[in-house]
């Protein structure tokens, strides 16, 4: 094992600790990037000749800062007014201790990078970015959006939390609630991209469902909140899914149809203990709930023994907890399972009516399947056809194309 | 830093709205920044209806009447902050009355670049 093959497993293992805590002693983004490579190229040069510090990251973070002051110091030949920021970092003599902000760091890092001022493409780059180290292409090739428009979001979110003051801090118990909804939902944004890619030929993206499974865990690690670990099952017990949802020729595979035998126990029981846990501590939302229905499909061995009971009224507490057409749908699907497909039809078609699912393809898919389990071919076909009609992922195409051709 | 919060609400049902607020409230919230230290200024306006536009183009000054675009939402107020950083500009911008009925655009200060 060589220094350079250690630095390597350090850069990986704690750059971002590292830059969190940089952005807070310099506070900014740029000059804190820059601190961190020099931080990192000075280790390089320097620990093969001295020995490796006794505590790197302290080592790091000095390192780093000694050399933002330095770059500031020949910047401040062209800028006079560098001179003065360059003697207050210099003159912050108060080293703060490591081991008890560092972890704070990382949160306030997550908080800044989901501020609800940026724009969700913006808080989604950034935290991907800044967070988990993503290169700008990476974010740019899994969103299947030009590197250069990556690029442009971030800099110009690092300018807005620039010039508009966006703080570097963990919100106060007062706002809270409204800061974590923004960072649970760029973390699931995150994940469902790699779970249901909006558009592509490939049917999922397993890197950035990866990547939000990380950040679920770093931030339950962090922020101990019911939601947290609720969005945490939730995304845990869809993953124990992944390799019973394609078929070997990668066509998709319906919930009734998958080998549960291919379902991942362990992330199921990690799922279902965080779901137990955030149920009992009574603050529950959304994601909670979501994720107990998730618990519920995973406990049955197979789609006959489904409690449909217990899913319908988790939709029913969901939907009061956070009315929307789409969870209206599901549980019309969940009602159409307990009690049959007539008495699901009604309900769908009541919402459809309504307007606001109408250019949603899933919800044409859903009626289509009513009608085709009542063996209403025509209206099934028509339903498929006005799905197929609105959806844009290859894979999902070719599914409702194979429904066409079966009820023809 | 210095935030500027812009009041925007429709002028029409500003006052006539269950939600509502009375003046004495508004000046009641005033004080209560001015106390904290946070009101750095800050008025009512009246209806963009006695707003003039003025224009300066090649010399010649140009005044026309009212406000230059037609919006939902007209212009009711404005309090100049100062607070530690957005989440604090946005905790105060959350308790100024009209946000009940209206909308409170927060803008950062911009400090002029002046040649030294």
């Amino acid at each position: 094992m060589s220094i350079s093959t250690d630095i390597e497993d350090l850069y990986r293992a704690e750059s971002r600790r590292v830059l969190a805590t940089l952005i807070r002693l310099l506070g900014d983004f740029d000059l804190a990037e820059e601190a961190l490579q020099d931080a990192f190229a000075a280790a390089v040069s320097q620990w093969p000749r001295d020995g490796v510090p006794d505590s790197p990251r302290a080592w790091l973070v000095s390192a780093g800062r000694f050399k933002a002051i330095d770059r500031l110091r020949r910047r401040a030949r062209f800028d006079a007014s560098l001179e003065e920021l360059a003697l207050r970092f210099e003159q912050a003599t108060e080293m703060p201790d490591l081991d008890l902000s560092v972890e704070d760091d990382r949160l306030r890092l997550i908080f800044t990078c989901c501020h609800p001022a940026l724009s969700e493409p913006a808080r989604v780059a950034l935290t991907l970015r800044e967070v988990c180290d993503l290169t700008t292409e990476e974010i740019a090739s899994a969103f299947l959006t030009p590197t250069p428009t990556v690029a442009q979001r971030i800099v110009r979110a690092k300018a807005k939390i620039r010039d508009a003051g966006i703080p570097y801090r963990v919100p106060e118990r007062s706002e809270l609630g409204e800061r974590l909804d923004s960072v649970l939902q760029v973390i699931y944004l995150v994940f469902n991209e790699g779970y249901f890619p909006s558009s592509g030929d490939t049917p999922t993206r397993a890197d950035l469902s990866g990547e939000a499974l990380r950040l679920g865990r770093l931030l339950l690690s962090l922020l101990p909140e019911p939601e947290v670990a609720g969005l945490l099952a939730l995304m845990l017990l869809t993953e124990a899914r992944r390799a019973a949802r394609t078929d070997t020729a990668g066509d998709p595979v319906l919930l009734d149809d998958q080998d549960r035998s291919l379902w991942d126990r362990a992330l199921i029981a990690e799922g279902e203990s965080l779901v137990e846990q955030a149920l009992r501590s009574r603050r529950f939302g959304p994601y909670s709930l979501q994720a107990a229905i998730a618990a519920v499909h995973a406990e049955a061995s197979c789609p006959e023994d489904t409690d449909w009971e217990q899913i319908v009224g988790l939709y029913d507490v969901l939907l009061r907890a956070a009315p929307s057409p789409v969870i209206a749908l599901n549980r019309a699907v969940a009602v159409a399972m307990r009690d049959g497909p007539d008495a699901g039809l009604p309900l769908i078609d009541g919402l459809l009516a309504a307007g606001e699912l109408k250019h949603y393809y899933l919800a044409h898919a859903a009626r289509a399947d009513l009608c085709r389990r009542l063996g209403r071919n025509k209206d099934a076909r028509d339903a498929y056809r006005a799905a197929l009609a609105l959806c844009q992922q290859g894979v999902q195409r070719a599914f409702l194309e194979k429904r066409i051709a079966e009820v023809e | 830093m210095k935030y500027l919060c812009l009041v925007y609400a429709e002028e029409a049902s500003l006052h006539g709205l269950p939600d509502s607020p009375e003046d004495d409230e508004c000046q009641a919230y005033a004080d209560s920044l001015a106390e904290s230290g946070a009101m750095l200024g800050g008025e009512p306006l009246e209806p963009v209806s006695s707003a003039v536009t003025v224009r300066v183009r090649d010399g010649r000054t140009s005044v026309t009447d009212g406000p230059f675009a037609e919006t939902k939402e007209q212009l009711t107020g404005f309090y100049m902050i100062d607070a530690r950083d957005l989440n604090e500009a946005i905790r105060i911008a959350e308790k100024i009355p009209p946000a009940r009925v209206g909308s409170i655009e927060v803008r950062p200060v911009r400090e002029l670049q002046l040649t030294p």
